[in-house]
């Protein structure tokens, strides 16, 4: 909510001209959802400071659908936004110093033009990346920065530190570069949901970064960060129940395992279905359709049904396969359906092949014979795949601290022994013959990173 | 001026040549939508009324729109010529699909008048040749309309008897939804006179006897009336004298009847034909024949006069023989009089030569309770909202009566076996499902839960879908999820200035609904916790070892499962110690309470969100304070915003103190202050000062595991007492408390409007900022927060509440898994519905 400038030279007070704001008087003025004024703390003839104090109404805020509002969020009403130097500083300083911001002065062009020694405060930025990120950001552009993280609760210092930062930027740069350098990084560094991406938003990227984005070092980071919250915020009902709870359910991005073992599973998966013949496949939690698309683009699979039990990640999968442009014959072939493998349900029974790819360790294991039940005992596909984890492998990850999971949703994950007693347990109770194959590089002690059973019906 | 009488519920066909005036009839005479028309289906598929290449797509869609409206039980009117048997076939057809009765009222113009009125239509270009071929066909079809299968036939011969006709809509003898009871069904007496005597008796009914002390009559004192399911007759010793004391009883006013199939064949007899003497007739007919031909005569009557099924209360109730399935409630077709007098039978016999049945009511969904007999069993038990009340009395089992809406069952034994039965009495019928077995569509789509308290809750698709992940994910065990609780209300914003919520507001909102005397319970500065604690794992289908569960308000494990094991055994220990068990007369007990402190469960919001926010706005306040003094020093004119900026940074440190708080690294503990339920009963009609008591028995037991909660009795009556409870609330959240929750004392309270809430929450000043942000004070934003729309979250809280109420209930009825999940599951649901968060 505050950035101060400072310029200290011999007449000093010209950094007014330049900032096209009188230093003797307070000036207000409205933004989207507050104000923004300028005033100067100093201004002297040696060394003169501008400040920025952007003042955000939390309720206007929390009510606004430009910025993201969503008054059915707690977490828009107990907000960082009026108190940090969020995105929302850098659009107020965007449009009060829009001017000096292209460097334009009728009445000082020379100063305008020329690096200036100047110094910049910025008071809790918010800084996803840190300190670290903060200065490969700035240092780059000619900054030398100085920033000190903020602690989250100083009464509580083992909480650690906040995710903001006191930023002190000195060094001699154009006024508007530097001012242009904030309207980029501030939203980069904040990469916050609440930051609202217009139509325009690559058009100012490119006006703003004109002369130092090009060769920043960083510059996948920042313009991927900088328009990487386009689309609508949108809560979904998991989201806002978590929050009841007190909890956040944020998945983390992915595996952190290499990508290439989620293509070896999916391409083993799709080969053993070819081998067994299936025609009519339903993949059970499918997710955002990473089965569903090379099943969809062979006909071979003349009707394939995926199910999750989250609707978001089914509108995903939509997306992917792009069901609302395919043609008739593929949307009859394809559907997405919302259940869950703990209910039974009469629209994925029947078919030639279920899929229960890295599903079943999700499952709390008390939830584990509902399940079975439901697929083997209910749907009864002529035959079921299913991975898991390979927990004898685990130790194979060295960033893997001995007895955690792959994934911080995985309720287990199993050895190949405990997998092998299941399997079998399952084929016996339900009639299947049990195969048993693995994905991945098959490692002499501790067996194949993902392990991989093929359950085929007995006929009766 | 002539009446046409139509079932209120029919497919009325219009019959009439292009021209007769079919149109302006059916505007004149029915309502606005009743009527689809074939020339504006011609038209919606076609643009063209008049197209007939489009007439095949028209009359599809007529017929689409037609099923709908049949199927939503709407009367719908036909207006297209059907001068063509086959194009009133397949109307037929649709009544019969639908089990409507189908109604031809035909329009016959002579066909001069018809031809002269489409002269003057430009857009009818077609010759008088067509309306003359068309008379035609009319005048052929009119003598075969009985026989195509309409059930009612109107035919008006003129221009002025079309115009004069008036339709009057006769409702189904079926629909007695008026009727609201209280009621007292009976299952099949079978000439069981005495024990019905002792039933009614045992009811409170009166019964009244002629001079030769015959029981003619009963009555009850508080009006309520017995429904007789059918089955009077045969087999039993005294089939006069039931028909006597049951026709009389109808005759006054005093109870309804059904027929059953013995009724049925019974008057085939009595009409002269000659059904086989079995199944008890032949006692039945020698009976008969020591009685007066007149009485006769009056059984033939009665039993003609019998209608199929009843609807009564609303809808509420439907009561038939053999039962009935949803979609045959309130309709009328041969198949639907078979349903209700026979049962859903297959045709086949059993090895006993007995019709075998289908379990129609394993399957029923509906949410009208359906009384039923015909099936002899040993015990009257619930299936899906249907019950039978068939405990073979004849055959030496039972009488059995249900009182409706009470839902409670009365039976008296046999007095002796009457007659053997051709096969030993059913078992109960078994459990639908599997244990532990849901199905995706009890939860998934749009539903109903009737509750006993709320009447029937809608549970909206999408509701539904946001909850199933948190169900499918997240949640504990369905089988050990016996209950989430409701949300809770604020009170109305208070009027103080300063303040947003304060207790007179909860004290007045009672006061307005009747409510004399109230609880105000401290709010603890933790979570909502369901604790289970059980000594049988078989009860809820759990592997040996396991003592209970505690989750959360969203059914997730409120533990880590070692830490969990430990509090359980704690808990477990107190309730041995305490007697509380053997008390309740139970394995198994259900808390309700919060788990302490906050950050147990809230941890990652508390530092994520509250401390975050807290870090960012006392960093920077206090720096944009020093910037603006310093300009303030310069003579820069800046007070306002200083004044300004200086009020919220005091305000961001006391934010920080109210979060911190709740983040305390204390032990955990447990302050119950409710018992949902036991084995056989639920709690929510025992006063909370009972309820507090049993949690103080814990809080003795094991003082560091159990934290007891504080708590004020209010007379509303009495500004002494309020002034105090008041007191307490300020002196409370002045230490940081968060606050109180008000309840009625009585518990569960019903007023005219319905349930009374069952608390309403009272936060404290300071707490608010942490819900309402650190500057919530600011009298700019106060004016503003002021207005908070309460309605929907009170709406929502009575809602979440019956259906709390209902799945316990359900537990303790030991109702299939899939009911009380399919309740459970709705509160998930309701909880995903968007709300104001900050209430």
């Amino acid at each position: 909510m505050l950035v101060t400038i400072s310029y200290a030279a011999p007449s000093a007070s010209d950094l007014g001209y330049l900032l096209h704001k009188h230093p003797a008087k307070l000036q207000t003025f409205d933004i989207a959802v507050g104000q923004a004024h300028v005033f100067y703390p100093e201004a002297t003839d040696t060394r003169c400071t501008a400040a920025l104090l952007v003042e955000i109404d939390p309720i206007e805020l929390a009510r606004s659908k430009r910025f993201g509002g969503d008054s059915q969020s707690l977490g828009h009403y107990v907000n960082d936004r009026p108190y940090a130097s969020s995105s929302m500083v850098a659009v107020a300083l965007g449009k009060v110093f829009r001017t000096a911001m292209t460097g334009r002065s009728d009445t000082h062009p020379e100063l305008a033009a020329a690096a200036l020694p100047l110094e910049i405060a910025v008071r809790a930025l918010p800084a996803r990346g840190g300190v670290d990120l903060v200065t490969r950001l700035f240092t780059p552009l000619g900054w030398n920065v100085r920033s000190t993280p903020i602690p989250l609760d100083a009464d509580r210092p083992e909480w650690g530190e906040s995710r903001y930062v006191d930023l002190v930027l000195s060094g001699a740069i154009r006024l508007s570069d530097a001012l242009r350098h904030l309207y980029v990084l501030l939203p980069v560094l904040d990469d916050a949901k609440h930051y609202w991406v217009g139509d325009d938003e690559v058009g100012k990227l490119m006006r703003a970064g004109e002369g130092w984005l090009a060769g920043h070092p960083e510059r996948e980071l920042i313009t991927a960060r900088y328009l990487a919250h386009q689309g609508s915020f949108v809560r979904d009902a998991s989201a806002r129940l978590a929050e009841i709870e007190g909890v956040t359910d944020e998945e983390p991005e992915a595996d952190a395992r290499p990508s290439t073992l989620g293509a070896q599973r999916l391409a083993t998966v799709l080969g053993i279905l070819f081998e067994l013949g299936a025609r009519r496949v339903v993949d059970l939690g499918c997710g955002e359709g990473a089965l569903l698309a090379p099943l969809a683009a062979d006909r071979t699979f003349t009707e394939i049904v995926g199910t999750d039990v989250s609707a978001a990640a089914l509108a995903r999968a939509s997306r992917r396969l792009k069901l609302h442009e395919a043609a008739d014959r593929d949307r009859e072939r394809i559907r997405l359906l919302q259940s869950s493998v703990t209910y039974d349900d009469d629209r994925i029974a029947g078919f030639d092949a279920a899929v229960l790819m890295e599903v079943i360790e999700h499952l709390d294991p008390e939830r584990l014979p509902a399940a079975e039940r439901t697929v083997f005992g209910h749907a009864q596909p002529a035959s079921v795949i299913v991975t898991t984890p390979n927990a004898d492998y685990n130790v194979r990850y060295p960033t893997l601290s001995a007895g955690a999971f792959r994934h911080p949703d995985h309720r287990f994950e199993w050895t190949r022994e405990e997998f092998d007693t299941w399997t079998r347990n399952v084929g016996t109770r339900y009639g299947y013959d049990v195969e048993r194959r693995g994905v991945g590089p098959d490692d002499p002690e501790v067996g194949t990173p993902t392990q991989l059973a093929i359950f085929r019906r007995v006929a009766r | 001026m002539t009446r046409l009488g139509i079932p209120a519920m029919s497919l009325v066909v219009l019959v009439g040549v292009s021209g007769s005036g079919k149109s302006t009839f059916a505007a004149h005479k029915f309502g606005p939508h009743e009527t689809l028309s074939s020339d504006a289906f011609r038209a919606l598929v076609s643009n063209d009324q008049n197209d007939q290449s489009a007439t095949e797509a028209a009359f599809d869609a007529l017929r689409y729109v037609a099923a709908k409206r049949l199927a939503a039980g709407l009367l719908t009117v036909i207006d297209a010529t059907n001068v063509q048997p086959a194009a009133r076939k397949s109307f037929v057809d649709l009544a019969k699909a639908h089990d409507v009765l189908p109604v031809a009222i035909v329009l016959d113009v002579p066909a001069a008048v018809a031809v002269e009125r489409n002269a003057e239509r430009p857009d009818r270009d077609f010759g008088a040749h067509v309306v003359r071929r068309q008379h035609d066909q009319l005048r052929r079809s009119l003598r075969f309309l009985g026989k195509e299968g309409f059930r009612r036939i109107h035919v008006l011969d003129s221009v002025d008897a079309i115009a004069d006709a008036e339709i009057v809509r006769e409702p189904l003898l079926t629909d007695r939804r008026d009727e609201r009871g209280p009621f007292d069904a009976i299952g099949d007496v079978h000439g069981c006179r005495a024990e019905l005597e002792t039933l009614l008796d045992r009811l409170g009914y009166q019964v009244l006897r002629d001079p030769d002390g015959r029981a003619v009559d009963a009555r009850h004192p508080d009006g309520r009336r017995a429904i007789f399911l059918g089955d009077l007759v045969d087999r039993g010793p005294d089939v006069p004298g039931v028909l006597r004391l049951a026709m009389g009883m109808v005759r006054a006013g005093n109870a309804l009847a059904v027929p059953g199939n013995h009724e049925e064949k019974l008057l085939r007899a009595l009409d002269g034909k000659s059904p086989a003497m079995t199944h008890g007739l032949a006692e039945s007919l020698t009976q008969l024949a020591a009685e007066t031909p007149e009485f006769r005569e009056e059984v033939r009557a009665f039993c003609r006069g019998l209608v199929s099924h009843l609807i009564l209360d609303e809808g509420r109730l439907v009561v038939a023989h053999a039962g009935l399935k949803e979609a045959y409630h309130g309709r009328a077709s041969g198949r639907v009089r078979a349903f209700a007098l026979y049962g859903d039978t297959t045709g086949e016999s059993d090895e006993f030569g007995l019709p075998v049945r289908l379990p129609w009511a394993e399957d029923y969904r509906g949410s009208a309770v359906v009384l039923y007999g015909h099936t002899p069993t040993p015990q009257v038990a619930w299936v899906n909202n249907t019950a039978c009340l068939d405990t073979g009395c004849v055959f030496g089992g039972e009488l059995s009566a249900m009182r409706y809406p009470e839902r409670e069952v009365v039976s008296v034994p046999a007095e002796q076996v009457w007659f053997e039965p051709v096969r030993p009495l059913q078992p109960p019928p078994p459990e639908e499902r599997e244990a532990g077995v849901l199905r995706i569509d009890d939860v998934l789509g749009a539903h109903i839960v009737e509750t006993t308290t709320h009447g029937r809750i809608g549970v909206r698709a999408e509701n539904a879908a946001g909850a199933l992940e948190v169900m499918a994910r997240w949640a504990v065990d369905p089988r050990w999820l016996l209950h989430l609780p409701p949300t809770m209300s604020p009170p109305a914003t208070s009027s103080i200035p300063g303040y947003l919520e304060h207790p007179h507001e909860a004290f007045s909102a009672y006061r307005s609904e009747g409510v004399g005397s109230v609880i105000a319970e401290e709010k603890h500065m933790g979570s909502r916790a369901i604790v289970l604690a059980a000594r049988d794992p078989d009860r809820f289908g759990a592997p040996p070892g396991w003592r209970g569960i505690i989750h959360t308000r969203t059914g997730r494990r409120f533990f880590s499962a070692a830490v969990e094991a430990e509090v359980l055994e704690g808990v477990h220990a107190a309730l041995d110690a305490s007697g509380i068990l053997a008390e309740l007369e139970s394995d198994w007990v259900l808390l309700d309470a919060e788990i302490v402190p906050w950050s147990v469960k809230a941890g990652d919001l508390i530092r994520d969100l509250y401390a975050s926010v807290g870090a960012a706005a006392t960093a920077a306040l206090p720096a944009a304070v020093a910037a603006l003094e310093s300009a303030a020093g310069r003579g820069v004119d800046v007070s306002e915003l200083l004044d300004r900026t200086q009020r919220r940074a005091a305000n961001s440190f006391a934010y920080q103190d109210a979060y911190r708080r709740y983040a305390a690294d204390d032990e955990v503990q447990i302050a119950p202050f409710q018992v949902l339920a036991s084995e056989a009963r639920t709690y929510a009609t025992q006063d909370h000062s009972w309820h507090l008591a049993i949690a103080d028995r814990l809080v003795a037991a094991d003082p560091g595991l159990f934290r007891t909660t504080a708590r004020r009795m209010v007379d509303l009556s009495n500004e002494d007492s309020v002034a105090d409870a008041v007191a307490w609330w300020e002196e409370l959240t002045a230490a940081g408390g968060e606050g109180i929750v008000v309840k009625p004392h009585a518990n569960l309270v019903r007023a005219a409007r319905g349930l009374v809430l069952p608390g309403i929450k009272v936060r404290g000043r300071e707490y608010l900022r942490i819900i309402y942000g650190p500057d919530y004070t600011e009298v700019s934003h106060l004016a503003r927060l002021r207005d908070r729309s309460l309605g929907h979250k009170r709406s929502m809280a009575a809602r979440e509440y019956s259906l709390g109420l209902e799945a316990l209930e359900r537990v303790v009825r030991r109702e299939p898994l899939w009911r009380v999940h399919q309740a459970v599951f709705a509160i998930l649901a309701m909880e995903s519905e968007p709300v104001d968060p900050r209430l």
